[in-house]
């Protein structure tokens, strides 16, 4: 008797070349299974993807618009990998940016009443981002510190601090921050040109900030002591506290600086982008870095490719939905298929399937 | 004065209970869940899904039992693409619950806004019969009592459902020869395997019923919380709050109609306070800051996990024994 099976092995490795094609050939499906599902509301799939492309690249204005978007996304991805890479889960990039955008507005907005004298722009803008960063690390050391001490879970509390951080702005916007002068809906006053990010080949400075980052957060995570205790506390507390490593003090560090990253994220945004303070400034982003930081690996470089990526596929989702008026929420499901296949796609990477006559006890049986 | 206020209490707990039952719905279907060792973090996007295939449902078939029906299809369907890629792909089950949360939300509001083109008017509502089938139920000599007959028997059928899904829930998993073998998966997926019970199979049914709950909290939310008119981004983090709250509830469908009843309570409490006190900001705030106060009691509390099945989290592999 003849069997057949289908069983499954755990591989040893695969070679990085092959990793990666495997994610590439998940894009591919996940950007086909994205056509079926346009193709079935009633749109031409090639004719829409064609329409997100040239939305993109048609322009010079539309390029540095996608950039736009992608800067602070890169960002935020990048702080997100720091934690993730120690399997803190981290899901409070939102309400992170949300309190680096704060503090930068609260210096914005009122640094002429600080010490009298007028701020030189670049002071201005460097206080700012330190103001952001002190104010991300202090934010996220509030779930961290539980998480260390008493193991709370960190995945919901970060995320509840996400919408604690929105509704503060919400506060300030209708009390303490409203600006007298906006008469109606109240809103928060646009930044002085001197808190505005200056522009570098006609989109703001943030880009620059976010490749620095990129090198910078590459460095770290695999070059240095720290970088390394990270990691292994990820892999497992126990090896880590036996080796002698501070575990407390690696979890209260790493969220520290992941959510420092964040929050300069949501000064980049407020101080480039949006030139004030709004309940949007996050806009989703904490969210979509999630799922760009976890396609990219955890690394780096790849963090950058995918969040421009990402900025292409929300700027050409706009752009569709102006021009053939399909609604920009079919970004969101996109890039949650193309998700869903990448994390499908993982599988192979870890297991081979085996097909084949033979079973587990050998050719005996025939 | 003193009737006033007995009213004014009255009327509050009657306004908690019906904002208590998404939570209600989403807390018991993510206790199945978990209940067969899988943390799914994306009851906000199934809820989002049931409120899509609910409202879309009741908007084209003006009936509401098809409207609950499909709610429910819609929920299983997003729940087995998370049991395909959590239990048969093994795919890391934070991630994968936060991916479904992303689709859940785009595919909603992709479908709202598509509705919403589609008329006139730019905007959506059930037919007055949907609604009217979610009105206040009267029963004979029951709804009209003096206080009780508020308290108790005068909310809409949905109400008594989610009430009736939570108890069943309980006794499903406490009282039944299924459960327990579920409950041994949740702790020990190994040793529930070396007994004979199915894993596999167990782990996808339990997934997707769990997952059909969760998207009928979201339908309630579309049809009930809504008013049965569809508005962009309706479910707004009351699956997150679902999901802090079976920690909460430790894991108990009993208890988390108490919890379920206090967060409603808290989602409603500004519309009774006197205005100009509290920015109305602060009290949107508050659900998410007690449910961040919980987590830390109740982590403080029980330092070994509490209640929480012991394999919540950590994907089986038979082979890597």
């Amino acid at each position: 008797m003849r069997n057949y099976s289908i069983r499954m092995a755990q591989r040893e490795s695969m070679s990085p070349l092959r990793a990666a094609g495997l994610r590439v050939l998940a894009l591919v499906l996940a950007l086909m299974t994205g056509g079926l599902f346009i193709r079935l509301i009633g749109f031409p799939p090639l004719t829409i993807y064609a329409g997100m492309l040239r939305g993109v690249f048609g322009t010079a204005i539309s390029v540095r618009e996608t950039i736009k978007l992608a800067a602070p996304l890169c960002v935020t991805a990048l702080g997100l990998a720091v934690a993730f890479r120690m399997r803190y889960w981290n899901i409070g990039g939102e309400g992170q940016m949300c309190v680096g955008a704060i503090a930068a507005t609260y210096f914005a907005l009122y640094h002429q009443n600080l010490f009298g004298a007028v701020w030189p722009r670049w002071l201005l803008l460097v206080v700012m981002a330190l103001a952001a960063i002190i104010a991300g690390a202090l934010w996220g050391l509030i779930p961290a510190w539980f998480n260390a001490r008493h193991g709370t879970n960190e995945t919901l509390f970060t995320l509840m601090l996400n919408y604690v951080a929105m509704y503060i702005i919400q506060y300030l916007r209708e009390g303490p921050w409203k600006n007298p002068r906006d008469m109606g809906y109240p809103k928060i006053a646009m930044f002085p040109i001197d808190a505005q990010l200056p522009k570098v080949l006609g989109v703001h400075a943030g880009w620059i900030i976010a490749l620095a980052l990129v090198v910078i957060v590459s460095l770290y995570i695999r070059y240095t002591k720290q970088g390394f205790e990270l990691a292994v506390v990820g892999a497992n507390p126990n090896t880590a506290r036996y080796a002698g490593m501070p575990v407390r003090r690696v979890i209260l560090r790493t969220a520290a600086i992941s959510a420092a990253l964040c929050a300069l994220a949501g000064m980049i945004k407020a101080s480039g982008a949006d030139r004030t303070l709004t309940d949007g400034v996050a806009g989703g982003i904490g969210f979509t870095a999630i799922t760009v930081s976890w396609l990219a690996n955890l690394s780096p470089p790849a963090i950058a490719v995918v969040a421009f990526l990402f900025g292409v596929l929300e700027k050409g989702a706009g752009y569709v939905q102006s021009t053939y008026r399909i609604s920009a929420s079919a970004a969101g499901v996109l890039q949650g298929v193309i998700l869903f296949f990448v994390l499908g796609s993982e599988f192979f990477t870890r297991y081979r399937i085996i097909i084949g006559r033979e079973s587990a006890y050998g050719e005996h049986s025939a | 004065m003193a009737n006033t206020l007995l009213n004014q209490i009255v009327n509050i707990i009657n306004a908690a209970v019906l904002a208590g039952v998404p939570l209600l719905l989403g807390t018991t279907g993510e206790i199945i869940t978990e209940k067969s060792g899988h943390l799914n973090l994306g009851v906000e996007g199934l809820m989002y899904i049931g409120a899509a295939f609910g409202f879309a449902a009741g908007y084209y078939t003006n009936s509401e039992a098809l409207a609950l029906i499909c709610a429910f299809l819609g929920g299983v369907l997003g729940s087995v693409l998370y049991a395909f890629l959590t239990v048969t792909l093994r795919a890391n089950q934070n991630v994968t619950g936060l991916t479904l949360t992303v689709f859940g939300a785009g595919f909603a509001n992709y479908i709202g806004d598509a509705l919403i083109n589609s008329t006139a008017s730019k905007a959506v509502s059930l037919s007055a019969e949907v609604k009217a089938a979610f009105n206040p139920v009267s029963i004979p000599g029951l709804s009209a009592l003096p206080i009780a007959g508020k308290l108790l028997f005068q909310y809409n059928m949905f109400v008594y459902l989610a009430v009736a899904i939570a108890i069943l829930t309980g006794l499903y998993l406490n009282r039944t020869r299924t459960g327990l073998n579920l409950r041994a998966i949740g702790e020990n997926a190994a040793a529930a395997d070396a007994m004979g019970v199915r894993v596999t199979q167990y782990k996808y049914i339990n997934i997707m019923l769990g997952g059909g709950i969760c998207a009928l909290g979201g339908a309630y939310i579309a049809i009930v919380t809504c008013g049965g008119t569809w508005i962009y981004n309706c479910v707004s983090g009351q699956g997150w709050i679902a999901v802090a709250l079976v920690i909460f509830a430790g894991w108990s469908p009993y208890r988390a109609l108490m919890g379920s009843l206090v967060f409603g309570g808290l989602s409603v409490i500004r519309f009774y306070l006197p205005g100009g006190y509290v920015p109305p900001a602060m009290l949107s705030m508050l659900p998410f800051v007690v449910t961040c106060v919980v987590l830390v009691v109740t982590s403080v509390r029980s330092a070994r996990g509490g209640n929480q099945p012991a394999a919540c989290g950590v994907n089986y592999y038979r082979e890597e024994r």
